[in-house]
C-alpha cells in the first residue's frame, strides 16, 4: 500500500488507472486505499508546485529561528500550537539544536514579515528571541529543482 | 587520396544503421520527446561516484594490471556468487573491460576463423552481427517469435546448429525486447548444448532489472554449462554507469589467457578511476540497485497498461528498460510509423528492424524516462493514433 503514497507523493494528478496499473491494484483499490489515508491522516492534501519567482506575483518566503519558554505540562506543544493558528505561517517545526522552533512563512514583501515577527510573534510571553532569515532565492525544493533544471544530457545514442 | 582502396573491406562491408539520420534530426528538433536512448535516467548512485572523485584525489591514475584490479575481481566474484550463484576464480577466470562491449568483442575475437558461425537470436542488441563479421565470422540470425514471448526455444535453436556453429549468443534479459529466459527455458537450451563444442556467450548486462519474484538466473549456473560459457555483464545498466565504461567478462582459463592476451595489446587496462568506483558498486550497492529497479518496475506497469489500452498491444516484458509493443494494426513497417509520430508528434521511438529483421512490426519504447515524461509521451502517441485512425 505504501507504494501508492510513493507515487502519489511524486505526482498528485496521475489517474487513478495508472497509479492501479503501477502498484498492482485495481482503481477501486487504489480509491479506497486513498480515502483510508485521507481519513487516517496520513494523506494531509494536495499542492501544487510553484516557482512564483517565475511569476508576475511577488513572494517573500523566510525562515524564523525562535528560542520559546516550554510550559511544564506541555513542553512545546502549547506554543507552536498557538504560532501554528497564525495563517502566515507555512511551517512550524520543533528543531534540535541552537534553537527551539523553526518557522517558515510566506509574505508579499520583506517588510510584511518583518512586521510579522516584531508585531505578532515577539510579543508573545512564551517567545525569547526571533532571528529572521529571508529566502532570497530556491535551487531546490520538495524534491524539485528550481533553478539549474536538470536536462537529459544523455547522448542519442539510441541503443 | 583514394580513401576506398585504404578502408578495410570488412569495415566497410558493415552496415551503417539505416535510421541513424532519423534520430540525428530527433535530437534537434525543437520539442522533440524521446523514448529511444536505452541507458539509464538515474545517476550513478553517490557513494560511487564518491569512491571514483576519491580515488582521483589520492592520485590512482595509474594503469591497473591488464586484468583488471586485483580487489575489483575479488568484489566482482563475490557479487556473483551472492546474487547470481555463479562461482568464477578471480585470478584465472576474470577479467576487466571497457564496458560490456569490449567484453563482447573480446570473445568474439579469441574464438572465431573465417567461416565460423555465431547464432544471434533476433531482435537483439545491434553489436554482435557486425563483431562477428569484423573477424570474419558468419553472423546467423535466429528470429525470436512474439508468441514465444521473445524468448529462444530449443527447436529453434537445433535448426540453426550446423557444423560450422561456434558460438550462440544468449542476449537475455533482452534489448529491445524486455524478454527473460527463466530457469526451465535455459535448461532446455543447456540440454541442445551440452556434449557439444559449442560455445554459450550470455550477455546479462541486464540481469539486475528482472522483474517479479524470480530471480535472473544464469545459464553459466547451470549444470555443465560453466565449462562452455563466456559470461558477460558489467555496470551500466544496473548501476547507471554507462559513461564509466566498465564491464567485466568470465570465463573458462584458456579462454580467458586469449581474451586477456588481446585486452593487453588493444586496450591495456580498463578505466582505472572507473574500477574504483565499480569495487564499491559491487560491495555496497545492492541497495541501490533494489531502489532503481523498483521505480522501473512501476514505470513499466504505467506504460504497458497504457499501451495496450491504446491498442498498441505488447506482451508483459520481465527485463531490462523496454517495452516493445506491436504496430501492426496501424499497417504501417515500424520505420514508417516511427518516422510519421517523430514528424506529427514530435516523439522518438525506435523501430523494431533496428534490432533485426523480426523486429518488423514492433517498435522499442525505453522507460529510463520520469513518469511525467511518458506520460507526456503517451498522451502524444494516443492523438498520433487517433489521427492515423481517421486517415
Amino acid at each position: 500500500m505504501e507504494r501508492i503514497l510513493k507515487i502519489l507523493e511524486d505526482n498528485a494528478r496521475l489517474p487513478l488507472e495508472d497509479i492501479a496499473a503501477m502498484a498492482d491494484k485495481t482503481p477501486q483499490e487504489v480509491a479506497a486505499a486513498i480515502d483510508e489515508y485521507a481519513k487516517a491522516g496520513v494523506i494531509k492534501g494536495y499542492k501544487t508546485l510553484i516557482d512564483w519567482d517565475k511569476t508576475d506575483e511577488t513572494r517573500v518566503r523566510a525562515i524564523i529561528e525562535l528560542k520559546v519558554s516550554p510550559k511544564k505540562d506541555r513542553g512545546f506543544d502549547e506554543i507552536a500550537s498557538t504560532i501554528a493558528l497564525f495563517p502566515e505561517v507555512d511551517s512550524v517545526m520543533l528543531m534540535s539544536g541552537g534553537y527551539d522552533l523553526g518557522l517558515i512563512m510566506t509574505g508579499a514583501s520583506f517588510q510584511e514579515i518583518a512586521l510579522f515577527v516584531a508585531l505578532r510573534l515577539s510579543p508573545l510571553d512564551d517567545v525569547l528571541s526571533t532571528a529572521t532569515h529571508f529566502v532570497l532565492r530556491t535551487y531546490k525544493r520538495d524534491g524539485v529543482m528550481y533553478a539549474d533544471e536538470s536536462k537529459d544530457e544523455r547522448g542519442y545514442n539510441f541503443l | 587520396m583514394d580513401y576506398s582502396k585504404i578502408l578495410a573491406g570488412k569495415a566497410k562491408q558493415i552496415k551503417p544503421s539505416g535510421i541513424r539520420k532519423f534520430f540525428d534530426l530527433a535530437g534537434t528538433m525543437e520539442g522533440c520527446i524521446s523514448l529511444g536512448v536505452g541507458e539509464p535516467d538515474f545517476k550513478t548512485p553517490w557513494m560511487v561516484r564518491d569512491a571514483g572523485i576519491k580515488s582521483l584525489e589520492r592520485g590512482k591514475t595509474w594503469y591497473t594490471s591488464n586484468a583488471g584490479l586485483a580487489e575489483m575481481r575479488r568484489e566482482a566474484a563475490n557479487y556473483l556468487a551472492r546474487r547470481f550463484d555463479l562461482h568464477y576464480d578471480p585470478e584465472t577466470e576474470m577479467l576487466v573491460t571497457v564496458g560490456g562491449s569490449e567484453a563482447i568483442d573480446l570473445a568474439l575475437r579469441a574464438v572465431l576463423e573465417p567461416g565460423d558461425e555465431v547464432i544471434i537470436p533476433e531482435p537483439c542488441y545491434v553489436s554482435y552481427a557486425p563483431l562477428t563479421q569484423l573477424v570474419g565470422g558468419v553472423a546467423v540470425p535466429l528470429p525470436l517469435k512474439a508468441e514465444n514471448g521473445f524468448r529462444l526455444t530449443a527447436q529453434e535453436l537445433r535448426e540453426k546448429i550446423t557444423p560450422r556453429t561456434k558460438i550462440v549468443v544468449l542476449p537475455f534479459p533482452c534489448n529491445p525486447t524486455g524478454a527473460v529466459m527463466r530457469e526451465r527455458h535455459l535448461a532446455e537450451i543447456a540440454n541442445v548444448l551440452q556434449d557439444t563444442d559449442i560455445l554459450v556467450m550470455t550477455d546479462e548486462i541486464y540481469a539486475e532489472l528482472t522483474y517479479g519474484p524470480r530471480r535472473h538466473v544464469s545459464i553459466a549456473s547451470m549444470p555443465g554449462m560453466k565449462e562452455r560459457t563466456v559470461y558477460i555483464n558489467g555496470f551500466s545498466k544496473a548501476y547507471a554507469m554507462t559513461g564509466w565504461r566498465l564491464g567485466y567478462v568470465c570465463a573458462p582459463q584458456p579462454l580467458m589467457q586469449v581474451m586477456t592476451k588481446i585486452h593487453q595489446y588493444a586496450i591495456m587496462c580498463a578505466p582505472t578511476t572507473s574500477q574504483y568506483a565499480g569495487i564499491v558498486a559491487l560491495r555496497d550497492g545492492d541497495e541501490a540497485i533494489e531502489g532503481m529497479r523498483d521505480e522501473y518496475d512501476m514505470r513499466r506497469k504505467f506504460l504497458t497498461s497504457n499501451l495496450n489500452r491504446m491498442g498498441l498491444t505488447c506482451f508483459e516484458p520481465e527485463g531490462a528498460f523496454y517495452v516493445f509493443p506491436s504496430i501492426q494494426k496501424t499497417g504501417l513497417s515500424s520505420e514508417e510509423f516511427c518516422e510519421k509520430l517523430l514528424m506529427a508528434k514530435k516523439v522518438a521511438v525506435v523501430p523494431g528492424t533496428a534490432f533485426g529483421a523480426s523486429g518488423e512490426g514492433f517498435v522499442r519504447i525505453s522507460y529510463s524516462y520520469s513518469v511525467a515524461h511518458l506520460s507526456e509521451a503517451l498522451g502524444r502517441i494516443e492523438e498520433f493514433l487517433k489521427e492515423l485512425s481517421h486517415e
